[in-house]
C-alpha cells in the first residue's frame, strides 16, 4: 500500500444505486400502462404506444435496467467489501456504468419505434447487442480482476453467485444474439425453426436462472447476514445448492416449449431438470431465512429485514411453482394463460424487486454518510404497499390463468369447444383490473422510495471509505 | 425416425444428461458426509462481520433433492429423454395426440354422420345441430365474421341475406369448402376526374345523397366504357346477375350493403386502389361433416330475411 491508504470505489455504486430506483420507476410505469391497456384497450391508439411495442420495453426496463443496475450496484459494493480491496479495472468501471445507461436509452428509443429481433427478452437489435457484449465483458474483467486482487484468502459465497451470473449471461447473450444484419436496424437470427426456438428458450430460461436467480442470490448472501447481524446458516448448504444450480439450470429451458415441435426427448429433459431444480433453489431460501433463526424478533421493527425475508418467501414460492408448472400435464393447463404472467411476477415483484429494494435501503444511507434512511416509517409504508400490490397481482393472475386454461380446454359432448376465445377474454377483465391495481400500488411504493432516497441524499456526505487491513479481520 | 443427424449428438445428449444427474447425486453424498459443527462458524470472516455456520443441510431438504433425482432417473427409463432411446413405455406426444383425436372422433362420429346425411335446409331447422354449428362458427369463423356473424369492413355480414357468391345451400357450402378470392382491380390509370365521375354514378345507384348530376351522367358512360359492367353487370347489379360470372364475387352496387364502406372517400379508395378479399378453403382442415354443419348454420342465419 506504500503508505497511502486505499479507499473503496463507491462512486460507481452510488451511480448505479440512484439509477436502479429511477429505472425501476420507469419500467414499472410502462408495466402499469400496458396493464391499463388490457383493461381499457381504446385509451392509447398510437403506434409507438401499442401494447406490442411497450411490452418488450417494460420487460427490458425492469429486468435489465432496474434489475441490471441493482446487480451492478450491489455486486460492486459486495465484491470490494468481501475481497477487502478497491474495485479493479480503471476506466472499464465508468465504462460499465455509462455503457449500460446508453444501452437502456437505446432500448427506450428503439423498442417503441418498432425495432425488434422478435426474441423475448432479447429484442434489442444487433448494434445494441454488440454494445451489451462489450459492457458485459468489461463487467466480468472488473469483477474477476477485483477477486484476483483480493486480500483475503477465501472467496465469499455471494461472489460465487455474482461470478456465475456474469459468466453465464455472457455465454447466453452471445450465443442467442448471433444474427446476420441486413441494415443498421434489422437482422435475421443465425438459427432457424425449432432450433431457433430452443436456443431462444435456453437463453430465456437461463436469463431467469442466472440473471434473476443467481445474481440476486448473490445479493441475498451479502445483505441478509449483514442486516440480520448473524452468520449464514450453512456453508455446506451453500456449496451444494450453488453447484446443483450450475449443473441443472442450463437444461430447464425446453419447459417453455412443451407440446410444440420440439422433440419429445428435449421436452422430457426440460421437465426433469426443472423438477430437480426445486431443491437447489430452495437451498438459497433456507440459507437466507434460517440465517435469521435466533433473531426473529428483528423482523418486528426492521423494515429492511422485512423486505429481505419476504423476498425469500416469494422466491421459495415461485421456485416451487416453477417446477410444478414445468410438469407436462400441469403445463398443458397453465401454458399461454395469465398463470404464467402471475408466476413471473411473483418472482419479479416478490423476489427480484423486493430483495433489491431491501438491499438498496441498506446501501443508500451508507453511501451518503448517514446512519439510516431519511424516514424509516416510509420504508415500512413502502414494504406494506409493495407486499399488498404483489399479492393482488399474483392472486388475480392465478385465478384468471386457471380460469382461462379450464375454459380453453372445456369441450362439449359433440367435440366442439365449450367457449370461444373471446369469452375467456371477457371474463378476464375484472382480474386484469385487479392486476393493474396491484401493479399501480407497487409503482407507488417505488415513488415513495425515490422520495426517501433523495431526502437521504440531500446534505449527505460522500467521504471515501478506507479499505481495512485484511489481517486484522481474518480470523 | 431419429432426431439426430448422427450418433455423436445422440451420445452427447445422453452423456451430459446422465453426468448432470449423477453430479447432483454425488455432490449431495460427498457434501453430506462432511464433518459438521452445528452452531460453530467455519472460521472465516469477511467485511468485518460476515461469517458462515458449519451447520448440516436440513434432512428433509436432502430427501426432497434425492427424490427428484431418483424420479428423474426413473422417468428417463420409461419415457423419451436419453437421446434417441425411446423409453420402455414407447410413449410419444404424437401418439398421445393421435389417440385423443381418434377417441373423440369415434365418440362423435354417429352424430356427425347423421348430420351429413341430412340435407342442408332440413339441418338448418334442427336446433341441436345448429347449437353445434354455432360453436364451430365461434371457433373457426368469428375471427373475421364476428361473434354475431355480422361481419366487419372487408368481411361480409352473413345475416343479411345479401350474397357475393350466392346464398343457395350448395353455393354456401362451396364457399366454405373451397374458399373464394375476391379481387377488385386498381383503376388508378383512369385519372382522378373519371374516378370521381364513377364514384358519383355508383353512389347514385343505391340512392345515396350528395351526388353531382353531371358527374353521374358522365360516370354512367364511363362505367360501360371502362368495363366495370363486365363484372358488376350492365346495371351494376353484381356478378350474380351476370351469366357465368357467379364465382367472381363482384358486389351488387344498387343495394345499400357496402363491404368496404359507401362514403365518397371509401368508394374513391376502392376504385383507385382496388380491393383484395380472401375466404380460406376449409375442406382439408375441417372435413365433410363439419363443413356441412357450418353451411347449414350460415344458411340458418339469414333464413326469413
Amino acid at each position: 500500500m506504500s503508505g497511502t491508504q486505499t479507499t473503496y470505489n463507491d462512486k460507481v455504486v452510488r451511480q448505479f444505486t440512484v439509477m436502479t430506483v429511477i429505472w425501476g420507476i420507469v419500467g414499472m410505469l410502462v408495466g402499469v400502462i400496458i396493464a391499463a391497456q388490457l383493461v381499457w384497450p381504446e385509451a392509447t391508439n398510437i403506434a409507438f404506444l401499442h401494447f406490442g411495442r411497450l411490452r418488450p420495453l417494460h420487460t427490458n426496463a425492469v429486468i435489465f435496467a432496474f434489475g441490471g443496475c441493482a446487480l451492478f450496484a450491489t455486486s460492486y459494493w459486495c465484491v470490494q467489501r468481501t475481497c477487502q480491496t478497491r474495485l479493479w479495472g480503471g476506466p472499464l468501471i465508468p465504462f460499465t456504468f455509462w455503457g449500460w445507461q446508453l444501452i437502456i436509452l437505446l432500448a427506450a428509443v428503439s423498442l417503441p419505434l418498432g425495432f425488434t429481433t422478435g426474441k423475448e427478452y432479447a429484442e434489442l437489435e444487433w448494434p445494441v447487442d454488440i454494445l451489451i457484449a462489450l459492457v458485459w465483458v468489461s463487467y466480468g474483467i472488473v469483477f474477476f480482476g477485483t477477486i484476483v486482487k483480493r486480500t483475503v484468502s477465501h472467496v465469499y459465497v455471494a461472489n460465487w453467485f455474482f461470478g456465475a451470473m456474469i459468466v453465464a449471461v455472457a455465454l447466453l447473450h452471445v450465443v442467442n444474439s448471433a444474427e446476420m444484419p441486413y441494415s443498421l436496424t434489422g437482422s435475421f437470427s443465425a438459427y432457424a425453426g425449432v432450433q431457433d426456438a430452443m436456443i431462444q428458450w435456453w437463453y430465456g430460461h437461463n436469463a431467469v436462472g442466472f440473471f434473476l436467480t443467481a445474481g440476486f442470490l448473490g445479493m441475498m448472501y451479502y445483505f441478509v447476514p449483514k442486516q440480520a447481524g448473524r452468520p449464514v446458516y450453512s456453508y455446506r448448504l451453500s456449496v451444494v445448492h450453488f453447484w446443483a444450480l450450475i449443473f441443472t439450470y442450463m437444461w430447464a429451458g425446453p419447459h417453455h416449449l412443451h407440446y410444440t415441435a420440439l422433440p419429445d426427448w428435449a421436452q422430457s429433459i426440460g421437465m426433469l431438470f426443472s423438477l430437480i431444480l426445486l431443491a437447489p433453489s430452495w437451498g438459497g431460501m433456507i440459507n437466507g431465512i434460517m440465517t435469521l433463526s435466533g433473531a426473529w424478533h428483528k423482523l418486528r421493527d426492521d423494515p429492511i429485514l422485512k423486505f429481505l425475508i419476504t423476498s425469500l418467501s416469494f422466491y421459495g414460492m415461485s421456485t416451487f411453482e416453477g417446477p410444478m408448472m414445468s410438469i407436462k400435464t400441469v403445463n398443458a393447463l397453465s401454458h399461454y394463460t395469465d398463470w404464467t404472467v402471475g408466476h413471473v411476477h411473483s418472482g419479479a415483484l416478490g423476489w427480484v424487486a423486493m430483495v433489491s429494494i431491501g438491499s438498496l435501503y441498506y446501501l443508500i444511507p451508507r453511501l451518503y454518510g448517514k446512519k439510516e434512511m431519511f424516514s424509516t416509517s416510509l420504508v415500512t409504508t413502502h414494504f406494506w404497499i409493495a407486499t399488498i400490490g404483489t399479492v393482488l397481482y399474483i392472486a388475480s393472475m392465478w385465478i384468471a390463468g386457471v380460469m382461462q386454461g379450464l375454459m380453453w380446454r372445456a369441450a362439449n359432448a359433440d367435440g366442439t369447444l365449450a367457449y370461444s376465445f373471446v369469452e375467456s377474454v371477457k371474463v378476464s377483465y375484472p382480474y386484469w383490473f385487479v392486476r393493474w391495481l396491484g401493479g399501480t400500488l407497487f409503482l407507488v411504493g417505488m415513488l415513495i422510495m425515490a422520495y426517501n432516497m433523495f431526502k437521504t441524499m440531500a446534505g449527505g456526505k460522500t467521504a471515501p471509505v478506507v479499505v481495512p487491513a485484511a489481517a486484522a479481520n481474518h480470523a | 425416425m431419429s432426431d439426430f443427424v448422427n450418433d455423436f449428438w445422440n451420445m452427447y445428449v445422453i452423456v451430459i444428461v446422465v453426468a448432470s444427474i449423477l453430479a447432483c447425486a454425488i455432490l449431495l453424498m460427498v457434501q453430506g458426509k462432511a464433518t459438521f459443527t452445528p452452531g460453530k462458524t467455519m472460521g472465516h470472516v469477511w467485511d468485518e462481520t460476515l461469517e458462515e455456520y458449519n451447520n448440516p443441510m436440513p434432512k428433509w431438504w436432502s430427501w426432497m433433492f434425492i427424490i427428484t433425482v431418483v424420479f428423474s432417473a426413473g422417468y428417463l427409463v420409461l419415457f423419451p429423454g436419453l437421446g434417441s432411446f425411446p423409453g420402455l413405455l414407447g410413449w410419444t406426444s404424437a401418439k398421445q395426440h393421435q389417440a385423443e383425436v381418434e377417441a373423440m372422433d369415434k365418440a362423435v362420429k354417429p352424430t356427425f354422420d347423421a348430420y351429413l346425411a341430412t340435407d342442408l335446409k332440413t339441418l338448418a331447422g334442427n336446433p341441436q345441430a345448429m347449437e353445434t354449428g354455432k360453436r364451430l362458427f365461434q371457433t373457426y369463423c368469428m375471427q373475421c365474421h364476428g361473434a354475431d356473424a355480422r361481419g366487419a369492413k372487408g368481411f361480409p355480414n352473413l345475416t343479411d341475406n345479401d350474397w357475393l357468391y350466392g346464398g343457395a345451400p350448395e353455393q354456401i357450402k362451396e364457399t366454405i369448402a373451397n374458399g373464394r378470392m375476391g379481387v377488385m382491380p386498381s383503376h388508378e390509370r383512369l385519372g382522378a376526374e373519371t374516378i370521381q365521375d364513377l364514384v358519383n354514378y355508383v353512389r347514385s345507384l343505391s340512392g345515396l345523397p350528395n351526388t353531382d348530376a353531371g358527374r353521374v351522367a358522365r360516370g354512367k358512360v364511363a362505367f360501360t366504357e371502362n368495363a366495370c359492367s363486365t363484372c358488376h353487370g350492365e346495371n351494376g347489379t353484381g356478378s350474380l346477375s351476370v351469366e357465368n360470372m357467379e364465382g367472381v364475387g363482384a358486389p351488387n352496387l344498387t343495394d345499400t350493403v357496402w363491404l368496404y364502406g359507401g362514403s365518397e372517400a371509401a368508394v374513391t379508395e376502392t376504385i383507385t386502389q382496388g380491393r383484395q378479399a380472401k375466404m380460406p378453403a376449409w375442406q382439408e382442415f375441417l372435413g365433410d361433416a363439419k363443413i356441412h354443419l357450418l353451411s347449414a348454420y350460415v344458411l340458418s342465419l339469414s333464413q326469413g330475411k
